[in-house]
């Protein structure tokens, strides 16, 4: 009785490591199979390179590249807002604040993460973009820059909570170690405790970075969602993610343009390959 | 007879309400090696880090009386404190190395206290490993992680971190309690060396340890100075009862 319990446990253990391996190939299956059905018609060199993205017009014309670039420039600035400002305020957060000030600071951050994205888009949409416009004095506030500033609130959480633990996790004995030799708190901070908590902060900002390629709706509000090569910063642009989520419910299935974003969907697969590649990779570089 | 180098007068430790120093009063002579012994908890560890004011890192503490560096109280104001510790360094009980290269390491509070040249550094670093006669067994590798060191390297590392800015004491925190018994006397030698050009003052549990390295030893127990002398009277012919039963194992 007692073996066939076990048994069973066993099995059911073993069949839900089974199947989430099973769900993720399926997934890439899927996604390969229909996109790259895409490369039937079109050129891969014309899809990836191709400046021109209009799937509907006469003939269609399926260029990325203006969407690698939207996402890049939204990716990248939100990346250059959030990083500074995350490990910022983590040191902060984990070495300096006095206590009641680090209690309120961890609180508005977990905020900050629990508010949904689409809130965050919504509220950028209304407040975020005007400024935009005004500031600039642009025809539209509907650009790369404020999808960067949306995004990089939304990685900050991620950034900071993971950098703190990171910091956290540093040895006291370091510190002691520093301040033992004369180090003042800031030298304490940047010689040793930052060198220390490298790899975790590392994957801090890789996780921050992930959330912001991945997401879509949020952005699709304030970038204005022109398929163009963007020359700044404050231009429209239109992501990657955003592209597939505008344009799936249009599509014919088993079209072209269907297939087309299926092909988006594994570029956006790869990008993540790679950044969650390069974590491991510093991560297990020592 | 040597100078005073650090005088200590009625000093008065508290954690909290807990007082864990009650009115000591002891004097550390230079280029001498001062032993404070005791049990676990007797306050030994608290004296020690008096002397370069590493208390002051805990919250919800009060200190009370004078410790005289060179005739200067330095819990006063003006007292530099990154001068404090870069004159009175300090080797922990568990060997600490910053988990950087073995180089990083020595030329740490070189840099911190902009203490030499830029050119001068590798000199300075190769001399400090030389004299905790590491710089042989690590000269190849001074790029290399410190954390991939043997215990007792990286206790002489921590030596030669302490040393690299020149002080003139040597606060040493039960610095083989981490140790092997072999490990424990190469450290033990290397402390008679480096006694010629520093003040050392060791905290330790271990009695022989005591016996063996230092000129004066100073017996605490329950945050008192029970008894402090010459190592030789206090382990031959110890004046309180206490001292006495503490050495020859009756407690402790």
């Amino acid at each position: 009785m007692k073996k066939l319990r076990e048994f069973i446990i066993e099995k059911t253990i073993f069949l839900s490591g089974i199947a989430s391996i099973l769900f993720v190939l399926l997934i890439f299956l899927f996604l390969l199979l229909n996109g790259l059905s895409l490369f039937k018609t079109v050129n891969f060199k014309d899809f990836l390179l191709g400046e021109n993205w209009s799937p509907v017009c006469e003939p269609p014309s399926f260029g990325i590249l203006p969407l690698i670039l939207g996402s890049l420039f939204v990716t990248l600035t939100a990346a250059i807002i959030s990083i500074p400002i995350g490990i910022g305020s983590a040191i902060y957060i984990a070495e300096v604040a006095p206590l009641k000030i680090k209690e309120f600071l961890k609180a508005m951050v977990e905020t900050l993460a629990a508010i949904p994205s689409i809130v965050l888009g919504f509220i950028g949409m209304v407040t975020l973009v005007p400024w935009i416009k005004r500031i600039f004095n642009l025809p539209t506030g509907l650009t790369a820059l404020s999808g960067a500033i949306l995004l990089s609130f939304m990685a900050l959480p991620t950034i900071i909570s993971i950098t703190e633990d990171a910091l956290y996790a540093v040895p006291k004995a370091y510190k002691e170690a520093a301040f033992a030799i004369g180090a003042t708190h800031w030298q304490a901070i940047h010689r040793v405790i930052l060198p220390a908590a490298y790899p975790g902060i590392f994957a801090a900002v890789m996780l921050g970075m992930g959330r912001v390629i991945g997401e879509t709706m949020a952005v699709m509000m304030v970038t204005g969602n022109a398929p163009l090569i963007p020359k700044s910063l404050l231009v429209p642009v239109r992501t990657l993610t955003a592209t597939i989520a505008a344009e799936m419910g249009e599509t014919v299935a088993g079209s072209e343009h269907y297939f087309s974003l299926f092909a988006i969907g594994i570029i956006l697969f790869i990008i993540s390959f790679i950044i969650n590649i390069t974590a491991e990779f510093f991560l297990h570089r020592e | 007879m040597n100078l005073d180098k650090i005088v200590v007068k009625n000093l008065n430790f508290y954690y909290g309400d807990f007082q864990a120093l009650k009115d000591i009063n002891l004097t550390i002579s230079e280029k001498e090696i001062t032993a404070i012994i005791g049990p676990s908890g007797c306050g030994k560890s608290t004296l020690l880090r008096c002397f370069n004011r590493m208390n002051d890192l805990l919250g919800n503490t009060k200190l009370t009386g004078e410790v005289l560096f060179e005739g200067r109280n330095i819990y006063e104001n003006k007292f530099d404190l990154l001068d404090l510790r870069k004159r009175v360094g300090m080797v922990f009980q568990r060997p600490n190395p910053f988990p950087l290269s073995i180089y990083e390491n020595i030329a740490f509070g070189i840099k911190v206290h902009r203490a030499a040249e830029r050119k001068d550094i590798p000199g300075i670093v190769q001399k400090s490993l030389e004299a905790v006669h590491l710089w042989d067994e690590v000269k190849d590798r001074l790029k290399k992680s410190a954390l991939k060191l043997s215990l007792e390297q990286k206790q002489r590392l921590c030596i030669a971190r302490a040393i690299a800015v020149k002080p003139e004491v040597l606060l040493m925190d039960e610095p083989c309690s981490a140790l092997d018994a072999i490990a424990t006397l190469k450290i033990e030698e290397l402390m008679q060396e480096l006694k010629k050009n520093y003040t050392m003052v060791i905290v330790t549990h271990n009695m022989q340890q005591a016996a063996r390295i230092s000129d004066k030893t100073g017996f605490m127990l329950l945050g008192e100075l029970v008894e402090f002398g010459f190592t030789r009277d206090i382990f031959t012919r110890p004046k309180d009862k206490r001292t006495e039963d503490y050495l020859t194992g009756r407690f402790g």
